[in-house]
């Protein structure tokens, strides 16, 4: 298929960007979308401009890395991520904007990509279990309800991608802040820095310079790992127990 | 299973090998025979606890003294980074990625193994120790692999307190099942998501270090070159990958733990990033490369769709136990619909091959296998290159046992990836799979505390080549990751450091400032050739050739021929390469370019190594050296060693240092799975 | 972040915005209820008017228990629009370069206007209050202060005049919005909503109260306009 593509260029974090427009052809529906930029960089290289830069790594949907906002949608048309999203989901002739996540706390480092380390500052303000190292119990010792644990993974399934800020019209990080707080409360470990947890997490993702939430929902539908609303809500409610214990 | 063959760990159960063939004559150098000296003696369940005991301790005022450098945040460099930092040393820690979350060890699926036997199914470390051994085709030390075996239980009580979300029964109590042909079940999993469960928990543990000021993290920075000073690892020399500055990082001591380089052959399932050049550059520096030539291909992995194809996707090994493989027995039904293929006309190839194994012959059989009907031209899919590259995984049968809705709830996302990648739908249409590069066994070269032959320069992980063998058994690979990682490393380096704090090396020091100088030489080299060709051509061009010669069947002449061909593509590379933009700004196609240098390197390296080794061994198929019913022989008396290259100099040649294989606690058995 | 105080956070003041947006929603429900007596005549609506002022007596003077309502109507006026001011500044902060193409996919279009929604009901209130209590307003009459009569025929007066029907409907629409989101957002802002059944039913409760309140509010004016209600 041919293809029209406005992609988003900008050649540092301080320069201008701008949109400009590329067109491909012979792009095959077997393509992801990332090997479909691939083969335009190949031939933007081979006409001596700048090949697009963008994140990527593990192309298998688990590492995080990629985050491509795709005709106004955060890793495009699907509930998957930017490199499973494959070519087939578009048609011939089709006109496809590209942009890179849009929010202050990830500044654009050049063309489609972003500084994401506001989400590892989040996690260093308490998103852990302090377990040193050679100190823990027999692993079997706490029996957890399978419920719960089947919960608590799903909530840990997050890949830290971004996405739900992205697709935020407040650019809030509270997706990603709630499914580590539900997760980590869920569980018996985590219960003794529980209010310590979400004081410092919140705390922090204010301080970068994201939005707070306002119960939109764009977040979980661009979600590629599917996190529910519900970790929002579980996120205010340990916030006022944390007041409430005096935080 | 508790019997140790010789309580005292001191009778060998078999002699040193020695070599007749010599089929890389004229490629190599021969070496120094090569000694652990840091090898345990005694009785083998002792040897750890022992060790840990006679290493020195290192005061803890010291510790912030003490500045330790980690290439790479996976399970194996992420674990130790925390750990380390946790006991208070000043560690420096290094990624390529945006985040320390993103290791490459997020995409491991399957699980990890652990001894703990809460199946009460006759597991023990012992076993564990015997099965790992034995998979590895009696090409691993047997002193490291039963200390893997004994710390895997507490991998399992660290990882749960941390608040990895295993799965778990109905009870509460943690769920295991059965991996990878073994008797037992002790892979510990989280759904199919256990590698990114287990570093998500070591990432948090390495953050919390951040915060507390123990840890300094660099993301987004590449390491291109190690520092020696005086015969000992000081440091390294980075890329800060987004503004370009060549920075020079000083320390006590050096870990690389920078993960596999699978993607020698382009094509893998590893990520897009995974790359040899740190390991590369410490073995131009000096440090040994281990059996370079022992790599892992995966038989279930979905098939390349086209030439555009720039990762293979692994699709978990579980799916064999319930899907029949087959291709068609004529050529001319391999463009029809596989189910208008009458239940005739099909050849369910491994049942027939191997009527008691059947579907489950482990991965190098099963691949091998797959790669043989293709070759035959009985593969399905689409034509790439000059063949059809896949075999088809029928779900059919299990559909009608195990209903839809079985399947479903067995392998639910997996299938989903399926039909997202390929627009099939296999519930339907049976699966095509084929093989694909999956890990590598071979790495940096280390001693029982798993330092280098270089002083002060530590590997861990996937990145040294000590625990596994000629192959791997599944879901041992995040064991020895975080053995290494929050157990050993902690504990062997301390030795080490209780030497220091060593002089400080100043930035000015001659052999700081070559380093430098040299990287920032080959960066301006790169930048300055100005060719017609991208990196990636370069890349795809090597892979091709690797998979073609180096893969999973080697013959002597391919070999050979593949070593030509590898140089000349190294000639090409340095005169007709193209790299656009900058040195000193964002640059992935110079990123690209330099780690397609070390490839090509190393995969020249990889050929020699396989051309030396004469046998059959593990996940490595010599054509010379295969029973009378075709399957792979192996030869101890020759070749059960440790090949360690040294680096000979630009364009000199590798010298082969051979370490001696010798058990005392397992006897050598081929492996038969007919 | 070291050091953090839980009661400065965006949270925080998410919890002040829905406490408060809580006790508007109580009140107009009150309101709306009252303004229903218009149905049973004029002499019932002006006895509930005074009734009002006369709740809590004699512990209470004259008009207390309204004033005590007034005092905290006003309080979380100040506190819901403040919140809501400093929410809107982080969020336009959050974002400052917009994307060029930007699809919504999930959300309502009342949780996306909730800001303009907002400001709509705060300029209603004001003339409200200038009709209603404050100036006594008669727009029909011309009429300003006590010479405006009792409400009932306030009200009736008011409502008689086709584009006061008009400008009372628009903001119902608006409140109705307002509350359509805002119910369901203040449950799951006091973190009330941790499953999907129970998020489930706080999106419901967010239809009913907001049909409910603009439905039973619209229903006096229209019903003047239609001639139902006559003085
Ligand atoms: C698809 C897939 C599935 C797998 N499934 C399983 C399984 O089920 N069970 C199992 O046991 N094993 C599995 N494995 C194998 C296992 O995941 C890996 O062997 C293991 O995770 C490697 O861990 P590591 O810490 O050594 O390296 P990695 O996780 O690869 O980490 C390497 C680190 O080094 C850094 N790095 C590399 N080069 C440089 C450089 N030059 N400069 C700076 N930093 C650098 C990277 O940024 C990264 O942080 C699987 C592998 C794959 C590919
Ligand atoms: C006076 C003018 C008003 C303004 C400027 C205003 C503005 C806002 C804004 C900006 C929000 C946040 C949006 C969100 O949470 O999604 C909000 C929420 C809300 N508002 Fe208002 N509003 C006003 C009046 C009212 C009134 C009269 C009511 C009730 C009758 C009300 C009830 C609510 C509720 C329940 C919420 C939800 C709080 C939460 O999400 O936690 N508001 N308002
Ligand atoms: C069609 C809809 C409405 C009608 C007919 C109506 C009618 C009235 C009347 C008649 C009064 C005067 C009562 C008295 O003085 O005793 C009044 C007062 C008031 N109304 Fe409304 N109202 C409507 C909607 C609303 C809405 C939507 C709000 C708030 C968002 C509101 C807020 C108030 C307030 C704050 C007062 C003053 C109460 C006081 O302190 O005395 N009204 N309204
Ligand atoms: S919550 Fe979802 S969208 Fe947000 S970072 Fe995690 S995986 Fe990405
Ligand atoms: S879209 Fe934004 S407003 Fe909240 S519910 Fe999601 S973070
Ligand atoms: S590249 Fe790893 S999730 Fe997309």
């Amino acid at each position: 298929m041919n293809l029209t593509l406005n992609i988003w260029r900008q050649a540092n974090a301080t320069a201008q960007g701008a949109m400009h427009t590329y067109q491909l052809g012979d792009v095959s529906e077997d393509m992801s979308f990332l090997e479909m930029l691939d083969v335009l960089n190949e031939q933007l290289l081979a006409a001596d401009e700048d090949p697009i830069a963008f994140d990527h790594d593990c192309r298998e949907g688990i590492c995080g890395s990629c985050d491509l906002m795709i005709n106004g949608q955060a890793h495009g048309p699907e509930v998957t991520t930017t490199c499973q999203l494959h070519m087939r989901s578009f048609k011939d002739g089709d006109n496809i904007t590209i942009e890179p996540w849009r929010a202050d706390a990830f500044p654009v480092i050049k063309d489609l990509m972003v500084d994401r380390s506001a989400f590892d500052r989040i996690i260093q303000s308490g998103g852990f279990i302090s377990a040193n190292t050679g100190s823990a119990p027999e692993a079997n010792a706490a029996p957890i309800q399978r419920d719960k644990a089947l919960r608590a993974f799903n909530m840990a399934t997050c890949i830290g991608c971004g996405a739900c800020v992205a697709a935020c019209p407040n650019g809030s990080a509270s997706l990603f802040m709630g499914a580590k707080i539900t997760q980590l409360g869920l569980l018996p470990q985590g219960q003794p820095e529980r209010d310590s947890r979400v004081i410092g997490m919140v705390g922090q993702h204010d301080a970068e310079g994201f939005g707070g939430c306002t119960n939109i929902g764009e977040c979980t539908a661009a979600c590629p790992k599917e996190i529910p609303l519900d970790v929002i809500s579980q996120l205010n409610k340990d916030l006022r127990t944390a007041i409430k214990n005096g935080h | 299973m508790a019997s140790t063959l010789d309580p005292s760990g001191t009778v060998a159960t078999n002699t040193a090998a020695t070599q007749t063939s010599d089929d890389a004559h004229g490629y190599y150098t021969p070496g120094e025979p090569l000694v652990d000296t840091n090898a345990p003696t005694g009785p083998i369940a002792d040897r750890w606890t022992n060790r840990k005991m006679d290493n020195r301790l290192v005061n803890p005022s010291n510790r912030r003294k003490l500045d330790v450098i980690i290439v790479g945040t996976g399970l194996a460099g992420g674990a130790a980074a925390a750990t380390l930092g946790e006991a208070g040393y000043n560690v420096k820690s290094f990624c390529y990625q945006d985040s320390p979350r993103r290791a490459h060890s997020i995409a491991a699926q399957g699980g990890i193994n652990a001894a703990k036997n809460y199946k009460e199914d006759g597991d023990s470390t012992y076993r564990l120790f015997y099965d790992t051994v034995k998979g590895g085709d009696y090409r691993s030390r047997e002193s490291n692999v039963y200390r893997l075996a004994e710390v895997s239980a507490n991998i399992i009580d660290q990882c749960v307190a941390q608040g990895v979300p295993f799965a778990r029964e109905y009870g509460g109590l943690l769920d295991n099942r059965s991996f990878g042909g073994v008797q037992v079940s002790r892979t510990f999993y989280a759904r199919g998501q256990t590698g990114q469960q287990l570093l998500i928990g070591a990432y948090q543990a390495l953050e919390r270090q951040v915060a507390a000021g123990t840890v300094t993290t660099y993301t987004r920075h590449e390491m291109l070159e190690l520092v020696m000073v005086d015969g000992k690892a000081r440091g390294i020399i980075a890329r800060d990958m987004v503004t370009g500055a060549i920075e020079t990082h000083l320390a006590d001591v050096v870990v690389l733990a920078s993960g596999g380089y699978g993607n020698v052959f382009y094509l893998s399932t590893n990520a897009m990033g995974c790359n040899v050049t740190a390991t590369w550059r410490a073995h131009r520096k000096g440090a040994y490369m281990a059996n370079p030539c022992y790599t892992q291909i995966h038989p279930t992995c979905i098939p390349v769709s086209g030439d555009h194809q720039s990762k293979l996707t692994l699709m978990s090994e579980g799916l064999r136990n319930d899907g029949r493989i087959w291709v068609p027995k004529k050529k001319e039904d391999c463009d029809k619909d596989p189910r208008d293929i009458p239940e005739e006309d099909r050849d369910y190839y491994l049942e027939r091959i191997y009527p008691s194994f059947g579907n489950l012959v482990p991965r190098d059989i099963a691949s091998r296998q797959a790669k043989n009907m293709c070759d035959e031209g009985r593969g399905v899919g689409p034509v790439v290159g000059d063949f059809r590259r896949g075999v088809y995984l029928d779900f059919a049968d299990a559909i009608k046992r195990l209903g839809k809705d079985g399947i479903e709830e067995k392998y639910d996302n997996l299938l989903d990836m399926y039909e997202r990648i390929t627009g099939e739908n296999p519930y339907e249409v049976p699966m095509r799979i084929y093989p694909a590069v999956h890990y590598v066994m071979g790495g940096l070269w280390v001693d029982y505390n798993l330092e280098s032959n270089l002083e002060g320069l530590f590997v861990t992980g996937e990145a040294n080549f000590s625990d596994h063998g000629a192959n791997r058994l599944g879901a041992s690979a995040l064991m020895q990751g975080l053995a290494d990682g929050y157990f050993v490393l902690p504990n062997t380096i301390r030795e080490y450091l209780a030497d220091g704090p060593f002089e400080k090396v100043s930035e000015d020091h001659p052999a700081v400032v070559e380093a430098r100088t040299s990287v920032e030489a080959r960066i301006d080299k790169l930048m300055s050739i100005k060719g017609n060709r991208s990196a990636d051509s370069y890349h795809k061009e090597l892979g091709l050739i690797m998979w073609e010669y180096c893969g999973m069947e080697r013959s002597e002449d391919g070999l050979r021929k593949a070593i030509d061909m590898i140089r000349e593509l190294k000639a090409d590379f340095w005169t007709n390469l193209k790299v656009l933009g900058t040195a000193d700004s964002l640059n992935q196609s110079l990123e690209k370019a330099g780690r397609v240098a070390d490839f090509i390197e190393l995969g020249e390296l990889m050929c020699i190594d396989a051309l030396n080794r004469r046998e059959s061994c593990g996940g490595h198929f010599r054509a010379e050296s295969q029973t009378d019913e075709g399957e792979a022989l192996r030869h101890d008396d020759e070749f059960a060693y440790v090949a360690a290259w040294e680096f000979g100099g630009e364009g000199g040649q590798p010298v082969l240092h051979k370490e001696d294989l010798i058990y005392t606690a397992i006897e050598m058995k081929q492996r038969s799975y007919k | 972040m070291k050091g953090s105080r839980g009661t400065r956070s965006t949270v925080a003041l998410k919890i002040l915005m829905a406490l408060s947006g809580l006790a508007f929603i109580g009140f107009v429900l009150g309101h709306m209820y009252g303004n229903l007596k218009a149905f049973s005549g004029q002499a019932a609506f002006n006895e509930y008017a005074e009734h009002l002022r006369e709740l809590g007596e004699p512990m209470l003077p004259h008009s207390g228990l309204l004033w005590i309502l007034r005092v905290g109507l006003i309080v979380a006026l100040v506190v819901h629009v403040v919140t809501a001011l400093m929410l809107t500044r982080r969020a336009h902060a959050a974002r400052t370069q917009k994307y060029a193409v930007k699809k919504n996919v999930a959300s309502s279009i009342s949780s996306r206007t909730m800001r303009w929604g907002g400001v709509t009901i705060l300029v209603f209130l004001a003339w409200h209050l200038l009709n209603f209590t404050i100036g006594k307003i008669n727009p029909a009459t011309g009429d300003t202060g006590d010479a405006a009569g009792d409400p009932y025929s306030l009200l009736v007066d008011t409502f008689d005049l086709w584009w006061m029907t008009i400008i009372y409907l628009v903001a119902m629409v608006a409140l109705g919005l307002h509350l359509h989101h805002g119910t369901w957002s203040s449950i799951q802002t006091l973190g009330f909503t941790s499953t999907a059944a129970s998020r489930a039913r706080a999106k419901a409760a967010g239809w009913i109260i907001a049909v409910v309140v603009a439905g039973g509010f619209s229903l006096v004016p229209l019903s003047v306009l239609l001639g139902i209600i006559e003085k």
